[in-house]
């Protein structure tokens, strides 16, 4: 009887029918016949609507009743009246409903309570991840929020955490992580990276040191389509899922579609191909939305965009081989990172510039942030060097994530050091 | 340079044993790629001191495929997560040696190939003492991006080399 009646109240909550707000469940426990006799004949009492959950069986047996508001005052009244002591097992149904959801949307989803029992050493799908975001955002308001800065072409919304102890357009650094969707690793790290920024944010001093000047501007899951196609359909999806017309394959590669040498050798004119650059740069909406991101803050300093796999630390340029003018202060700064990364491990990474390094390739994600002015632009090729590639054990995402996270702040420091 | 044929390189490395970090062995080697990178790259290699013995694993191996009743099926090793079972870890290895053949046959100086993932392997039993295998493998070319279906058929016993009996290039997904 008593589940029934729960399930009907979750329907009609659901459907939006029936509310228990103010109810109450009452316990009586008759002692002799004329208070038996008494709670036997509130069953006789429709007009008061009480609903008896365990029905009066006999002396000794506790008698529940759900009360409706409007009957509450009446009922204890009658039951005062007559000397019949009763307790409150529920003070407001409601309440209890509402709890008992969003319990079972939590268990459903399987749904971490915290921050801190979210567990960054496995693989998470977007959902998971985004619910994080918020759960980071409950716990520290103070220090994160989180900004939606545009959307992408199926329509999902496109987050960056903002950290920042305050002031008005900081300095910033900027991170972001998983533009390429199959590299899994690296939005793994982007939650990490954004723990870690909360834990540490005011006992480790060079972090410290940043967020009193700058802000931290993180987002996770630059390329949600097509992380949500790796999780779904095609582990190996690296583009966006966007539809353009003539063709009918899909995806544009977002680290070929900036602005910055768009359309030149190192990207792919053929819409089939994991390198195509797209119709025109900034096509893709999860391109542009950085892009307008970056315009209209004006104050970025420090730009870093993370891939993987094969351990690289790189600077740009990707699209020519004419070194830029910040050639050698790049170079000594990446040296510095990479052995911070190295003295964790002792994992190796060779740096360089994009085309020396790795390959040529045009309309670059860095290539465009450093000729908007951001001299500290870097791209790190993350674990490991191809024995599992993509498909990196979850085993390595942590130390991954903290060997990284000590090269982010040599170059966050450095930037500090070096405001312009 | 090599004029009229093609470029030479001399190279220096050290071999390192995947399950084994300590155990490395210094090779030298030749890789001449031809003009035209119609032809698969030359390669001759010299290893300074002695590969590891690994009987014992191969015949363990070898004994456990030859007693399944069923042939062995299994799709994606590793999964998306990076797991392969311990079961597995032997038919991975035999893909990644066997994928080394492909690779040096399609490799040219603008390539860079590595074996991402097995999508499919399927035994196939023999009468003879030989173990064959039927992959399909997903090759990840570095320069490209791409990530490129690939079925080739294995043979293999503990007492002779890897040896992939034919070859094919599948075509992409949209």
């Amino acid at each position: 009887m008593r589940v029934l009646v729960l399930l009907a109240a979750l329907v009609a909550i659901a459907a939006g029918t029936e509310t228990f707000v103010g109810h109450q469940v009452l316990r009586i426990v008759p002692t002799n016949n004329e208070e038996l006799q008494t709670v036997q004949e509130l069953q006789e009492l429709e007009e008061l609507q009480l609903d008896f959950w365990l029905a009066p069986r006999g002396l000794g047996y506790p008698v529940d009743i759900r009360v409706p508001f409007p009957s509450l005052q009446p009922l204890k009244a009658h039951l005062e009246a007559n000397s019949i002591s009763y307790s409150i097992m529920i003070e407001d149904v409601q309440a209890l409903l509402d709890h008992e959801q969003m319990e079972m949307l939590r268990s459903r989803r399987q749904l971490p309570f915290s921050t801190n029992t979210f567990d960054y050493a496995t693989y998470h799908n977007l959902d998971e991840i985004y619910a994080f975001m918020d759960l980071l955002v409950a716990e520290n308001p103070n220090l994160v929020s989180k900004l939606e800065i545009g959307r992408s072409t199926e329509n999902r919304p496109l987050y960056v955490l903002k950290f920042s102890r305050g002031g008005t357009n900081r300095p910033a650094v900027w991170i972001d992580t998983g533009i390429h969707s199959r590299e899994w690793v690296t939005q793994a790290s982007g939650v990490w990276f954004a723990k870690k920024i909360v834990l540490d944010h005011e006992s480790d001093e060079g972090l410290a040191s940043v967020l009193d000047k700058m802000d931290i501007f993180l987002e996770i899951v630059t390329n949600p389509d097509g992380f949500a196609f790796t999780h779904s359909q095609n582990r190996m999806w690296r583009k966006t899922r966007s539809k353009h017309s003539g063709s009918l394959c899909v995806g544009v590669d977002p680290n070929r579609n900036w602005d910055a040498g768009f359309g030149g050798p190192g990207a792919s004119g053929n819409p089939c191909s994991d390198t195509y650059h797209g119709p025109y740069a900034n096509s893709e909406p999860e391109v542009k939305a950085i892009v307008d991101f970056v315009k209209s803050h004006g104050n970025i300093k420090a730009f870093v965009s993370i891939h993987s796999y094969s351990q690289l630390l790189l600077y740009p340029y990707g699209h020519t081989s004419t070194p830029v003018p910040d050639q050698k202060e790049l170079h000594q700064i990446s040296k510095k990172a990479v052995a911070a990364l190295s003295s964790l491990y002792g994992t190796s990474y060779k740096y360089g510039s994009i085309i020396t390094t790795i390959y040529q390739a045009s309309g670059g994600t860095i290539d465009w942030t450093y000729n908007q002015g951001i001299k500290y632009s870097f791209t790190f090729e993350l674990r490991d060097t191809g024995r599992y590639g993509f498909l990196l054990p979850a085993k390595h995402i942590v130390p991954t994530a903290k060997e990284t996270w000590l090269a982010l702040k040599v170059i966050m420091q450095h930037t500090l050091d070096h405001l312009y | 340079d090599i004029d009229g044929v093609g470029q030479k390189y001399h190279l220096e490395l050290v071999l390192e044993d995947v399950l084994d970090k300590d155990s490395t062995v210094n090779c030298t080697a030749e890789v001449l790629y031809h003009l035209g990178n119609n032809i698969p790259p030359d390669v001759q290699f010299a290893i300074a001191g002695e590969l590891k013995n690994a009987e014992a694993a191969d015949n363990i191996f070898y004994n456990r495929i030859k007693s399944l009743e069923k042939e062995l099926v299994a799709e994606n090793i590793p999964d998306s997560r990076g797991n392969v079972s311990p079961e597995m870890e032997p038919v991975h290895l035999l893909a990644w040696v066997a994928s080394g053949y492909v690779i040096w046959q399609n490799s040219t100086e603008n390539t860079k190939f590595q074996l991402a993932q097995i999508k499919r392997v399927k035994q196939v039993k023999r009468r003879d003492e030989y173990l064959e295998f039927d992959y399909t493998i997903l090759l990840h070319e570095m320069v490209s991006q791409e990530i490129i279906p690939w079925q080739m058929t294995v043979l293999w016993h503990p007492q002779h080399s890897v040896q992939v009996t034919q070859d094919s290039r599948q075509p992409k997904h949209a």
